[in-house]
């Protein structure tokens, strides 16, 4: 008796429904709504604060931007930025990319998705993706909810640059674009060592957790001048750095380094992901 | 075996082993499961049965052996085969969030090979051969066990398959959805589905399968046909009868052993081993029976029930080995 192939007959697609179902699995999450909106009260509280009390901060006090936003609504979204960066930010990432496997392993889907079979190359960039994806609606969430309570609360009109020069309201949303488009690109890097430290357990708040630790140590090491020498090696080290986006002209070349960076610990990690998971006994 | 009986089986393993740190789980084991087959995969707990499965679907690395599934090396050309290959692993797994539905939705994504566009009809046909349309909007963290396992079931049986592998699927199913399951099975095997089936339910495994396994302690200790592992265990005459120990004497007359095994004492039962090759012509006893004065109330000749073949080759240990 011959083998009948009934895979020829069968027409591969490129498999991008599993993304599509990634995506919707991961926002039909009401964990993944709580923590967007968790990130959206940030600028909410922010701008309320500010508000309220009416006294006026002197230029450079509290965080950066902090002084313009009575000024200028637009602000609002940028100081909320750098308000959820070191810690909210880092903390909400790691949740996603630290499930991104072991949450899977976790609830046993993971033997399923492949034995359907998901390969498990294409797993872990349709994680990878998830996980990016959710860093760009934080960021979005930081922008538009930021735009929407500084326009509701404060005066709206020409943004004075850091540099001293003024633009317009369109020119100033093209900005606040780049920053989250910086902050975006930023946080990669995060991602893919959440992506790893995933594919090492199926305990997902161990990954979480570690995941999350890693970005805090990275600052703390950052912040210390002690260790100069490694500064330039940490996918900490640009995360407040798009001032130079908000200068006239904007000043690109910190986007460029930080884009880099990133992009060399994704394939790192991605590739020590790989490595971990291609070979893996799936005992959970 | 020649290359043609090869390729008549579905699941071809040579030597497969697997240990773990301090233990060999599975421990060179040569599975031959001929294609059409219901094949039962029994063994107690511990034997190693969920090993062999995640090591033939590819989840996890044999230690050393080699394995075909419907014809092709494991793990090697897992992309070609896995589509064809529907399976429940060591019991149903989903995310609770999701109605049972978009479960199914999910897990249909996975496989490159289902088409997009008639993954609705699937969904909804592999729903209703389970019994769970009515369930498929709620949500599979509020199922029970048993619609838990149903909707595991549905999982399987997702895209046409040629084998389907069902790690114990009758696991916390009613009545109803035993025979359900059984008569699910049967309707697999009509359509000419290879369906591997493990268990420690050995009466289920008599019902419904044409060939088994016996796994112990990691080893294969019995593979063949139903009939095969069946006739190799002896027969016992039984004897229903309030004489109890009038009829043990007769038999003991005739060099068998005889024991009250119902020591109930409204339906008394004796029955004794007959030896395997029989010098004793076993139509000789009845007739000595009702000779000495025995109430017969009911007599026959039994092959050893799967059962019996399963502890004699398991040990009647209840402990799971460490
Ligand atoms: N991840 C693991 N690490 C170490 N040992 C394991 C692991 N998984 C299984 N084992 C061991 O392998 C042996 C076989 O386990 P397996 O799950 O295959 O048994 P089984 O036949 O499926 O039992 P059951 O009928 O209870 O499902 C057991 O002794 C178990 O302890
Ligand atoms: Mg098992």
């Amino acid at each position: 008796m011959s083998v009948p192939d009934t895979t020829v007959a069968r027409r591969s697609s490129p498999g991008l429904d599993l993304l599509g179902s990634e995506l919707s699995v991961l926002f039909s999450r009401r964990r993944t709504w709580a923590m967007l909106a968790a990130v959206a009260l940030i600028p909410i509280l922010l701008a309320v604060a500010v508000r309220l009390t009416a006294s006026e901060l002197d230029p450079g006090e509290g965080p950066p931007f902090l002084d313009r936003v009575t000024q200028n609504g637009l602000f609002v979204s940028f100081t909320a930025t750098v308000v959820a960066i070191p810690l909210f930010l880092p903390l909400t990432i790691g949740v996603v990319a630290g499930d991104t496997i072991a949450g899977e392993a976790g609830l046993g889907t993971l033997r399923y998705l492949l034995v359907s079979p998901a390969g498990r190359l294409r797993l872990l960039l349709v994680k990878f993706a998830g996980a990016a994806a959710f860093c760009l609606a934080a960021t979005l969430t930081l922008l538009v909810v930021g735009s929407l309570i500084g326009a509701l609360l404060f005066p709206v009109g020409p943004v004075t640059l850091l540099s001293g020069e003024t633009i317009g309201v369109a020119e100033s949303v093209w900005r606040s674009l780049l920053v989250a488009a910086y902050v975006t690109v930023s946080l990669l890097g995060l991602c893919a060592i959440g992506l790893f430290i995933s594919t090492l357990t199926s305990v997902p708040v161990g990954a979480m957790a570690a995941t999350v630790l890693l970005s805090v140590v990275s600052q703390i090491l950052g912040a210390l001048p002690q260790l100069e020498w490694l500064h330039p090696w940490l996918f900490t080290q640009h995360w407040l750095g798009f001032a130079g986006l908000l200068s006239q002209p904007a000043d690109l070349s910190e986007f460029g380094t930080n884009a880099l960076m990133q992009l060399g610990y994704i394939a790192v990690f991605f590739a020590l992901a790989y490595g971990r998971f291609a070979t893996k006994d799936v005992l959970s | 075996m020649t290359a043609s009986a090869a390729a008549d089986l579905a699941i071809d393993s040579r030597g497969l082993t697997k240990r773990f740190r301090t233990q060999t789980a599975v421990d060179s084991i040569d599975l031959a499961v001929p294609r059409g087959s219901v094949f039962g995969f029994l063994g107690p707990n511990g034997s190693g049965k969920t090993t062999t499965i995640r090591m033939l679907l590819g989840l996890i690395t044999p230690s050393d052996g080699e394995i075909r599934v419907l014809g092709e090396r494991m793990p090697d050309k897992l992309r070609n085969v896995l589509p064809r290959v529907g399976a429940l692993v060591e019991g149903p797994a989903f995310y609770p969030f999701l109605t049972g539905r978009a479960n199914l939705h999910r897990f249909d994504t996975a496989d490159r090979h289902a088409s997009r566009r008639t993954r609705p009809e699937r969904v909804n046909a592999a729903l209703e051969r389970v019994g769970l349309t009515n369930a498929a909007s709620k949500k599979a963290g509020a199922y029970s066990l048993g619609m838990k396992q149903r909707l595991g079931i549905a999982n399987a049986l997702l895209s046409p398959r040629d084998l389907l592998v069902l790690d114990e699927p009758t696991n916390g199913l009613d009545p109803q959805g035993t025979r359900e399951v059984r008569n699910l099975v049967h309707s697999f095997a009509a359509e000419g589905t290879t369906v591997f089936v493990s268990s420690h339910l050995l009466a289920e495994v008599e019902q419904m399968c044409t060939h088994a396994a016996i796994m112990s302690a990691g080893s294969i200790v019995a593979q063949g046909s139903l009939d095969e592992l069946r006739g190799a265990g002896e027969s016992h005459v039984r004897v229903q009868t309030p004489d109890a120990s009038t009829a043990e004497s007769v038999l003991a007359r005739f060099g068998l052993l005889p024991a009250l095994t119902s020591p109930n004492e409204a339906h008394p039962e004796v029955s004794a081993l007959l030896p395997p090759s029989t010098e004793l012509d076993p139509d000789r006893l009845l007739p000595a029976l009702l000779e000495a004065g025995v109430r017969v109330r009911g007599y026959g000749i039994e092959e050893a029930s799967l059962e019996e073949r399963f502890v004699a080759l398991t040990g009647e240990g209840f402990d799971v080995r460490s």
